[in-house]
This record gives C-alpha cells, structure tokens and sequence, in this order.
C-alpha cells in the first residue's frame, strides 16, 4: 500500500526503500471542529500511511482545543512526510513527533499508555486463577457476578497484551481497549 | 454595534453570499443553477456588480475559473447545485489542488433538516471533496456564513494557493442573519502560512550558487503563482548569476523563452539540454517546483552528482521525492527578492570562466536539437502547425491553454511563452477537456485578448458543450484542433508499451468539426494543406466570433524527445533515433508496469 514498498520499476520511477521503518507517536493538537478527525484519518488512509492505534479526545474545552495520538510507522522520510501532511491540514495547530522528541531529551520512548477492559467468565478454580493473575498485573475489577469479572487494566500495550494472553484460556469473553494516551517527560509540554 | 448599524447588517443568507463576494473583490462567477442554489441564483438576478457566466456543465464552470484565476492572479469563483452539481465539481477542484490555483466553490445543500436523509440532490459534499480541496466547510448557521466565505478566500489565495469548497444548505440560505464585513471576521488561529524564507539559508544557498562549476536553476508553477514580481526577480537573478534555466510546464512564460540562458522545458518530453544539464548539474536550485514523477525520470539516477536547494511555500513538498540539501521554506517572491539582494552582496563573484565548459556542454547538447521533426509538404505536421500558430500572434497579447495529450506537450515544445499568467494547462491531474473552458475564463477576464485553445480532436469533445457558453457570452475564443484522429498520447504508449496494438484509441465517428461550430453558432475553418495553413491562421484570428479550426495533422506522428519510463534523463529517447524499433524496445519489462 505505501508508496515506498512498490516494488522497483514500478510506474512511478520509485526506488526500493531500503531504510528502516520505525514505529512513531505523534500528538496532533486540533481545533475541536466538525470533520476534523476525518480529515486526519483520510489523510492517513489518502497517502497510504498506516495507524495502528489512535486516541482523540476534547482536551481544552474553552479553547476549543482535541489532542489526537497517532501511532504510526514508516521510514524515517515517510514518517516526517506524515507530519508535514498533517501539518498542512487547516484546523491543525501543532504537530509534535513524541518518539523524535523522546530522543532529543535522552530517552528511549515517551510515556504511553493504554487502558483497557477485558470480560472473562468461569467459575470454579479458573476463577481464583484469574483473581490471582488480575492481582500480579494490578488489574482492578470493576464489575463482577458470580459468573464473571470485568477488569480495568492501564500500561503500556505490551502488559495489556500479555494480560489478555494469559486470562485468554482462562474464559476470556471480550476485550475493549482506548489506545495510546502519551506524552513526553519532563516539565515541558509539547 | 448599534441597531441602524446591526439592522443594515441583517440578510438573508443568499444576500449574505453576494455581499460576501462583492467584499472580496469578486466580479465574475462561472455557475450553474439547480434547486439546491435557487435563492442565490435570485440575488444575482437582482444585481450588476458581479457578473455570471452560466456553463453548459459544472466540469465547465471549474476549469473557467481556473483558467480565470491563472490568467488574472485573482481567484476563480464558482458556484454549483447540490448532488450532481456538486459531484460534477470533483474533477476541477482536484485539477485546482494538483496545479495549486485559487479557487472557492459555493455548492449549494439540501435543507439543514434533510442532510443525511438521501433527499433529493443529496450528496455528501464535504465528505467527497475532502480530499480534493485544501480545506471546505457545511455551513449550518447563518451568522457564520459571512465569515467563513471571507476565511474561503484568505485560505484559497494564501500559502499555497489552493481550491475551497463552502457547502450552504438551502434553509441557510433563506435564512436572516447579520453580515460581517473581512475586516471584522475571525481567522482561524490554526492556519497561519509561512512566507519568508529564513535567511541563514537563503545565504548558505546564494554561497552554494556561487562555487557551483555547473549550476542550473529549474523553475516551476510557483513561480507565477508568486505574482509577475516574482517572474521579474527571477530574470534579474539569472541575469545576476548568468545560471542556465529550464522549468516545468507549469512554470512556462515566467523566464522568457526568447531569453539567453533558456534551456527549454525539462522532464518526460523536455528538451534534451534541459535535461542532460539537469542530471550533470553540481547545483540545482528548484524554485517553486515539486520533484514530480514527469520532471525527475527514474528517481535513484536523478540528478546523481548534484548539491540541490529547494524553494517552496508548501513544507510538505520538501524531501518528498528527492531528498535536498538547503530546504528555504517560504514564498517565492520573497525569498527571490532576498536572493538577489544576496547575490548582490557577495564580497566575491564567481569569475565567467568557471561554468565556461558546462556552457560548452550546453551548447553541444542544444545542438542536437532535440525538439527536431521530419516537415512535410503534403500533409500538416503538428510541430509546424503550432510553430506557425506562434508566428502569427507574434507581438499580440495572446493566452495559450490547452487540453491534454501530445498537442499539449508540443504546445509546450514549440510555442515559445515570453510573460507569465498567459499559460494555462493542466499540469498535475491532466484532465482532458481542460482547454476549452479554461479558454473562455481567460476571455472573460481578457475580452480584447486572443485566446486560443490548443486541442486534440479527443480532448476537445469531452467538455464541447461549453461552445454554447461562448456564444452566449460572446467570447471569442479560437480553438485550434490538431485532430490526427487518435488518441495521440494514448496511441503513442500503445506504440511504446504494448505492441502497436491500438486498443480502443482510434477516434471513429469523428464529428465534422466545420458543421459542428456552425451548429453552435460559431465559425468552423478547416485546413489539410501546409501550403494553405499560414492564410487560414490568419483567417482565424481575424474572425471576431468563436472558431473552431478543424487543423488535420499528420496521424502516426509522436512526441519527441522522451523520456522513457523508468529511464533518467541521460537516456532520452530523440527523435532522430527513434527508428520503429527503438521505439518499439524503448522500454523495459520493468517499464512497462509504468504510466
């Protein structure tokens, strides 16, 4: 789908991509308008850029203001192709590449996380079983009978992933997860 | 605000509209009316400022306002119905968004209470003109109509200049609300276009300029877009720095063709010197210019050796297809003027005889006139047709537009553009029937002017209907038909890419072109002959009514010289060498998935 992976000779004189894709988290800050997120994500369907998790949400009320989490991946000039395309959008205020700025102040990643809530149904020791795993993932319940629990579980998405691993044979019904809320450390903002 | 001020302020939203307009400067509109835009369509009926100009097709009423706005610098208004209205706007506003012109469209919408209810020419506007706008907007509230028109123009002609879509539903339109003036209203805190370049890179690309040994200036639609200032500062920075210069065909007229250091257009049907100079160049400065698939050939062997500045309002065409060396984001009006102002301060200028040999090698390459054909006596070559054409509007004020296809690109070769905003084609999305209607938008703007439309015999039919318009209106646009009963371009890749094997490109049922014009009310002229060309030209011109000039051209002629697909630009294909069975191996296998 991405231009960079056409194979060589292909119409458009494009040549193979040979550097690395990368797994980035852009903040977008955006004016809370009608249309706004589908102008974000048609852009990122339009030019063939891949989302693999986002999150939106009014983060200002008086000023009108949603910050959308992005996250997305792409070689190093596809990834700062993206940002200049979002920029170009009209209600876009600000866009800052969280994983480039991590980088600049020293760390590996930016804070993420993820919350998630997951259903598992079962009686009998499975039950137990699954208390027992909720406690060592500091997963709390927020619902329960005597048939099943619902768990509230925040982290990074790997923890939430290995949480739903191991409930996963225990009665596991469904999963619902928000997507990646980050931010960069430190007292400045982005 | 007190109550005389608020009560003069006080509309409809159909009043509001052509205020609206009026405040911005408006004074024609290219439209078509429907049920959706009816109380809009009553206010114009009801004044004289603002000129309509009613189409035979919304297609139609888009590429006139293009054709407007590139030939005037102004912006290019028009005004649809919703549904079909609306949808038949796409091709326009996506040809407005590729070639970066100015453009607000007014769509009308159903009522409010009806969106989303399938009603009666309905279609999701916005939704569908998403992506082929730089920004639009469904007005929902009266009170805010005034201002958002007035945004429509600050975000359509500012930055890179771009088309606009505003959607009004029909009940906003009957509706009262109170009209704020352009000063007044609220611009989006958002939107904010970076105009000056920075000047610690404008210094480092005017040094980088000064040590280059083979330096070329490749130029393109940004220029123009950038007023005629900009075209004059960038004849004083060539004049300054005696750079050679070529440009894409966007960018034709802003540095004179008759000029000492002009190479010719470059890319896919470029001239070979513009081209070799380009790929052997130690400098490359782009100005306005995109990096676009038809300009660069195969991308890993373009311009290999070659240090490379990148002027452009826009930061997203920087590093997009070609990585560069001094990115200056701004417009090109000022950073030109800061440029030259450089230049000029340089302690120490680069003597003459450093470029000494890469002007040798120029001169060797210009030598092989690339741009070459086989006249004829007996049948009309389309080269000469267009080189006699340009002859004859020698030292008149004269707007060339075209369609698309290889008149287009021998327009391009051999008409020789000396001022800028007098070239209008289709450039980025390539639309067919471009030519006709963008013709009649630069003749309402110029009705003293000659206007002529370069067409093929399979372009001209796809937006004909717009005769009717011309007669209307009286402007009398010529159109100039090379008409060798193909698809030329399409017929010429069938040649290159599979076998000859004319799939579908061959014209049949070709109208009478002659009968056609007179069944519109214009003048149909028709010419066969070489010998009888330059009186029937003249002819042409003279006659003070639409024409339509039915020119039968030489059939199997291609368009030389080429690139060929997949290939860099030291491996042109010219027309000497291109025997059938160059033509015919001209691509590879890998070439042949190109377009």
């Amino acid at each position: 789908m991405n231009a960079h992976q056409q194979p060589t000779g292909s119409a458009y004189f494009i040549s193979p991509e040979t550097a690395k894709v990368e797994s980035h988290t852009l903040s977008v800050l955006v004016t809370n308008e009608p249309g706004v997120l589908a102008r974000v994500i048609g852009l990122f369907s339009g030019r063939g850029y891949n989302i693999e998790s986002l999150t939106v949400s009014e983060t200002e009320h008086e000023s009108h203001l949603s910050r959308i989490t992005i996250v997305t991946n792409g070689t190093p000039t596809v990834l700062e192709q993206i940002k200049a395309q979002l920029e170009r959008i009209v209600p876009v205020h600000r866009v800052v590449d969280l994983t480039v700025r991590a980088g600049q102040l020293g760390q590996e990643r930016p804070i993420e996380r993820e919350v998630a809530l997951i259903k598992v149904a079962g009686t009998g020791e499975s039950r137990a079983e699954v208390l027992r795993l909720a406690d060592a993932f500091q997963a709390k319940v927020v619902d329960a009978t005597v048939g099943h629990f619902i768990f509230e579980i925040t982290g990074k998405s790997s923890k939430i992933d290995q949480f739903v691993a191991v409930v996963k044979p225990l009665g596991l019904i469904e999963v619902c997860r928000t997507g990646i809320a980050a931010m960069n450390r430190g007292p400045q903002g982005m | 605000m007190t109550d005389t001020a608020d009560n003069g302020n006080r509309m409809t939203g159909a009043e509001i509209v052509l205020r609206a307009l009026k405040d911005n400067g408006v004074e024609h509109l290219f439209g078509y009316p429907g049920g959706a835009v009816l109380p809009i369509y009553d206010e114009i009926f009801q004044q004289d400022d603002i000129q309509h100009i009613l189409v035979r097709h919304e297609q139609g009423a888009g590429h006139a306002a293009e054709g407007y706005a590139r030939s005037t610098g102004k912006v290019g208004v028009m005004l649809v119905t919703s549904g079909p209205g609306a949808t038949n706007a796409v091709t326009p506003l996506q040809d407005a968004l590729m070639d970066s012109i100015p453009l607000v469209c007014l769509t009308g919408q159903v009522p409010t209470t009806l969106i989303g209810s399938d009603a009666f020419q309905e279609a999701d506007t916005v939704g569908i003109t998403r992506p082929c706008t730089k920004h639009n907007w469904l007005v929902k509230d009266v009170n805010e109509l005034a201002g958002i028109i007035h945004e429509a123009f600050r975000i359509a002609q500012t930055g890179r200049p771009g088309p606009v879509v505003v959607d009004i539903p029909k009940d906003v339109q009957f509706a009262t609300g109170t009209y704020v003036p352009p000063s007044e209203a609220s611009a989006s805190k958002s939107y904010k276009p970076k105009v000056n370049g920075d000047l610690k890179a404008i210094q480092a690309a005017v040094e980088l300029m000064a040590t280059a040994r083979r330096p070329i200036l490749y130029t393109g639609g940004g220029v123009i877009n950038a007023g005629p200032e900009a075209s004059k500062l960038l004849r004083e920075l060539v004049e300054l720095t005696d750079f050679p210069i070529t440009s894409t065909l966007m960018g034709l007229g802003a540095y004179p063709a008759s000029g000492k250091n002009w190479l010719g257009m470059l890319g896919m049907h470029g001239s070979y010197e513009a081209n070799m100079a380009m790929h052997d160049c130690d400098v490359m400065v782009c100005i306005g210019a995109r990096f676009d698939d038809r300009i660069t050939g195969r991308l890993n062997a373009f311009s290999p050796n070659s240090r490379k500045v990148h002027v452009d309002i826009d930061p997203s065409s920087i590093n997009k297809n070609v990585r560069v060396d001094i990115p200056i984001i701004g417009d090109v009006g000022h950073v030109l003027e800061d440029m030259v102002r450089l230049w000029r301060a340089l302690p120490k200028k680069p003597e003459k005889a450093q470029a000494a040999e890469w002007r040798s090698s120029i001169e060797t390459w210009r030598a092989r006139k690339s741009f070459s054909y086989k006249n004829s006596n007996d049948v009309i070559m389309p080269q000469y047709a267009l080189e006699r054409l340009a002859e004859a509007t020698k030292g008149r004020e004269t707007f060339i537009t075209t369609e698309v296809g290889q008149h287009q690109m021998w327009a391009a070769q051999f008409f020789g553009f000396e001022e800028p905003n007098h070239w209008m084609t289709s450039g980025g999305l390539g639309t067919m029937g471009y030519g006709l209607p963008a013709a009649l938008g630069v003749q309402v703007a110029h009705p003293d002017a000659l206007v002529i439309d370069i067409a093929g015999d399979a372009s001209i039919q796809m937006c004909i209907q717009e005769m009717s318009c011309a007669i209307q209106h009286n402007l009398p646009v010529k159109i100039f038909i090379l008409n060798n009963q193909y698809m030329g371009m399409v017929r010429q890749w069938q040649q290159l890419l599979h076998g000859n094997r004319l799939s579908n490109s061959y014209t049949e049922a070709m109208p009478d072109f002659v009968k056609l014009a007179e069944a519109y009310g214009a003048v149909g002229m028709y010419c066969d002959d070489p010998k009888e060309l330059d009186g029937k030209i003249a002819e042409m011109i003279a006659v003070k009514a639409p024409v339509i000039f039915d020119c039968r051209v030489a059939n199997l002629a291609n368009c030389f010289p080429m690139i060929p697909s997949g290939k860099a630009h030291n491996e042109m294909l010219l027309p000497d060498e291109a025997s059938d069975e160059a033509v015919a191996t001209a691509i590879d296998a890998k070439g042949r998935q190109l377009v």
